[in-house]
């Protein structure tokens, strides 16, 4: 053996180095393709960089975004976000952008792929809003603005989408007409009051509502179809009596009793949001579309505070996040997931700056009763908005947007589901403008003074003016 | 005269000589049916009989191929006259202009001028009101862009409310201006993003009061002076060619 061996170490002298290779390269190529194709191991070995702050959460989800041999599927993007850019009336959307009459822009940004501005994984270039262009892409195609618009004469060419000015895609709270249209409005409404939930009034007309099984009246103990003992004990049982689910006919099995893979019905001790889900689709489908489930949307493990990059309450590091974390079981207490439940996790500036301002204050006189309902601002009134929504069968209702990133960036998407309700649009402006002031939670004024409001009113008046001279000389009529 | 008795059969081996050629001229049946002589004995005096020189040969294949390759795509339009692009831009806007008439005439003038029950207005979701019959066109447009039309139409003007739809391309202005001093079709192709474009562009004329009243007290119109009749604007329609 011995001699065979040397007699190849004569004649290939290499041979140590050449299998030395050969054995790292297969070893390193089949930890890689684990890696790449296996589903429990951690992808992030393939990250060039670090996540965005909006896609950290899934990024073991490589395929979300990638494709094989295919680069970056818009589709991708389209899937999670697609829906509240419709809604959004995009300024820049792709009907822009496909049209020929816009060719000459397209050449200049590919504004048809959301990843032209909107790189991922690359920390070194990303500012506000995720975007990875450099701060002049608007000058590329408005570079003339100020020729027909004088009041942007001498404006820096990266200030564009500064605080209450222009966002390339949601611009409902700042276009012009609207401006104009809610000038002079002072920085309090004579009514401030936000809209009144309304799920009771239309549960009827929903037409997926199992109403056979549980018809729309009220339960006592005698008709709870859990047999006792309660593993919950009886605390659970007067929780679930006291509450709208025991008065809206909704008994124990209507969420314990699930139909298993065989189809089998077996008692589920903790039902998953799915179950939720069966009636209060809308406000599930917020909440897998939002920071708190979208790891549950893309069937990973729960969200847990320990693995946010937000400063979270060390006692709350292993929460897991769910329908029931926020609500609480068989209560399912609204007040409680409004304030205190956000605050059991969220440990940052503004979160604690909260119950020293005025908005909370607002918050204990509607729970004391001294303000009627609608009155107080919770965290809930702000980050999980009350909007105006149609079911699938065309039903509208008020809903409780739980995606609670569909207001917050950019923070002007906030002016008119939110802050319109009780103050005016300039004043609202202002002080989503003002960074030290959201830091405070709002405790003080705007220190912010957006010209904004400012400069649709000079273009009007100079409109009006040009109008009426030019009517003036052309007196036909 | 020796006489050679040979018989000549076809076979794969059968080499090209005399004897062989085109139009069988060396097939012969065994001698013994014939009873003709074989051997060196031709019809033609021994020259070797060929269909084409290689040389004519070559060059009547290559000036095949390139016409061919040259032609063939406009076979199928020189074979059998269908719809041109003109047809074809004519008959989508004679729909577009029947829609827009209908919309302004049934709904927005009945309803608003005469039954007077709702209005219409430029920021129509926030006013609960009607879309305005130019809104209404584009909001058509944009869902036939969604479904996949490959063609693509919008209003534009010379006069325009919204600098958006103040022409863009060469065409559009001299469309616009071509059927602002006669009132006709404007037909011409154009090229946008390295694209071939068939564009057509349509007088769009004021045939209501109402389009008059509003663009002529309109803040933002550059024009206060139409008239009922007049060409305000032009719908530009673009089929792509191939």
């Amino acid at each position: 053996m011995d001699r065979i061996v040397v007699a190849i170490w004569k004649k290939h002298k290499l041979i140590g180095a050449w299998s030395f290779f050969l054995v790292a390269s297969i070893a390193v190529s089949t930890y890689a393709a684990t890696a790449l194709f296996g589903e429990q191991f951690d992808k992030s070995l393939f990250l060039p960089g670090p996540s965005s702050a909006g896609h950290y959460q899934i990024e073991q989800r490589c395929e979300l975004c990638h494709q094989a041999f295919g680069g970056i599927k818009q589709q991708g993007c389209v899937d999670c976000h697609g829906q509240e850019l419709k809604e959004a009336s995009d300024s820049h959307g792709l009907k822009k952008f496909r049209d020929p009459r816009n060719a000459d822009s397209l050449q200049k940004i590919d504004a048809l792929n959301c990843v032209t501005c909107h790189g991922e994984h690359d920390p070194g270039r990303t500012r506000k809003m995720g975007v990875t262009l450099a701060a002049d892409f608007c000058v590329y195609c408005h570079r003339d603005v100020a020729k027909d618009r004088p009041t942007h004469r001498g404006l820096a060419f990266d200030t564009c989408a500064a605080g209450g000015c222009h966002k390339y895609h949601d611009n409902r709270a700042l276009h012009e007409d609207f401006l104009l249209k809610h000038a002079h409005e002072p920085a309090r409404l004579p009514r401030a009051e936000l809209p009144a939930r309304n799920f009771r009034e239309v549960i009827g007309e929903i037409s997926g509502y199992p109403r056979e099984r549980y018809p729309l009246k009220a339960l006592a103990q005698a008709d709870a179809d859990a047999k006792p003992p309660l593993k919950a004990g009886q605390a659970a049982m007067s929780d679930w009596l006291a509450t709208s689910h025991a008065k809206a006919g909704v008994n124990c099995s209507a969420c314990h009793l699930q139909k298993g893979a065989a189809g089998r019905t077996a008692w589920v001790e903790h039902p998953s949001h799915a179950v939720c889900g069966t009636c209060h689709d809308a406000e599930v489908q917020g909440f897998l579309g939002g920071r708190h489930g979208m790891r549950l949307a893309q069937k990973l493990e729960p969200m847990r505070p320990a693995m946010a990059r937000l400063p979270m309450r060390d006692k709350a590091h292993d929460k897991t996040l769910g329908c029931t974390t926020c609500h609480g079981a068989h209560r399912f207490d609204t007040r409680r997931a409004a304030v205190e439940s956000c605050l059991g996790c969220h440990d940052d500036r503004h979160s604690r700056a909260y119950k020293k301002s005025a908005h909370y204050a607002l918050w204990q006189k509607e729970l004391n009763g001294e303000l009627p309902p609608g009155s107080g601002v919770s965290c809930a009134t702000c980050h999980l908005p009350r909007i105006e929504y149609r079911t699938a069968d065309d039903v509208k209702r008020i809903l409780v947007q739980h995606n609670q990133n569909d207001t917050l960036r950019p923070n002007e998407k906030m002016i008119r589901p939110v802050c319109m309700n009780c103050h005016g649009l300039e004043f609202s402006i202002n002080a989503l403008a003002d960074p030290g002031l959201i830091a405070r939670n709002f405790q003080g004024r705007p220190g912010a003074r957006v010209g904004s409001m400012e400069m649709a009113g000079q273009a009007d008046a100079r409109a009006q003016a040009q109008l009426q001279a030019k009517q003036g000389s052309t007196e036909v009529r | 005269m020796s006489i050679k008795k040979t018989l000549v059969v076809r076979s794969a081996e059968t080499v090209a000589n005399e004897t062989d050629g085109f139009f069988r001229q060396a097939r012969r049946r065994p001698a013994a049916v014939w009873g003709i002589r074989q051997g060196t004995a031709t019809t033609h005096g021994g020259k070797r009989r060929r269909f084409m020189s290689s040389f004519w040969r070559n060059g009547l294949l290559v000036t095949l191929s390139l016409a061919a390759t040259v032609l063939g795509p406009a076979m199928p339009a020189l074979a059998a006259p269908g719809w041109d692009y003109k047809d074809v831009a004519d008959a989508l806007h004679i729909v577009m202009e029947a829609d827009r008439t209908v919309y302004t005439r049934m709904i927005v003038n009945r309803l608003q001028n005469e039954e007077k029950v709702i209005k219409a207005s430029e920021e129509w979701k926030d006013d609960k009101a009607l879309m305005l019959p130019a809104q209404m066109f584009r909001a058509s447009a944009d869902l036939a862009a969604e479904k996949g039309a490959n063609f693509s139409y919008s209003l534009i003007s010379l006069w325009p409310v919204n600098r958006q739809n103040a022409p863009k391309t060469p065409v559009e202005k001299e469309g616009l201006e071509a059927i602002a001093k006669n009132g006709q079709p404007f037909y011409k192709e154009e090229t946008l993003g390295g694209k071939k474009y068939f564009t057509a562009l349509y007088p769009d004329k004021a045939v209501a009061k109402a389009c008059v009243v509003c663009h002529n007290d309109h803040k933002n119109s550059p024009r206060h002076d139409f008239k009922v009749g007049d060409v305000m604007g032009g719908v530009v329609l673009r089929l792509p060619m191939k």
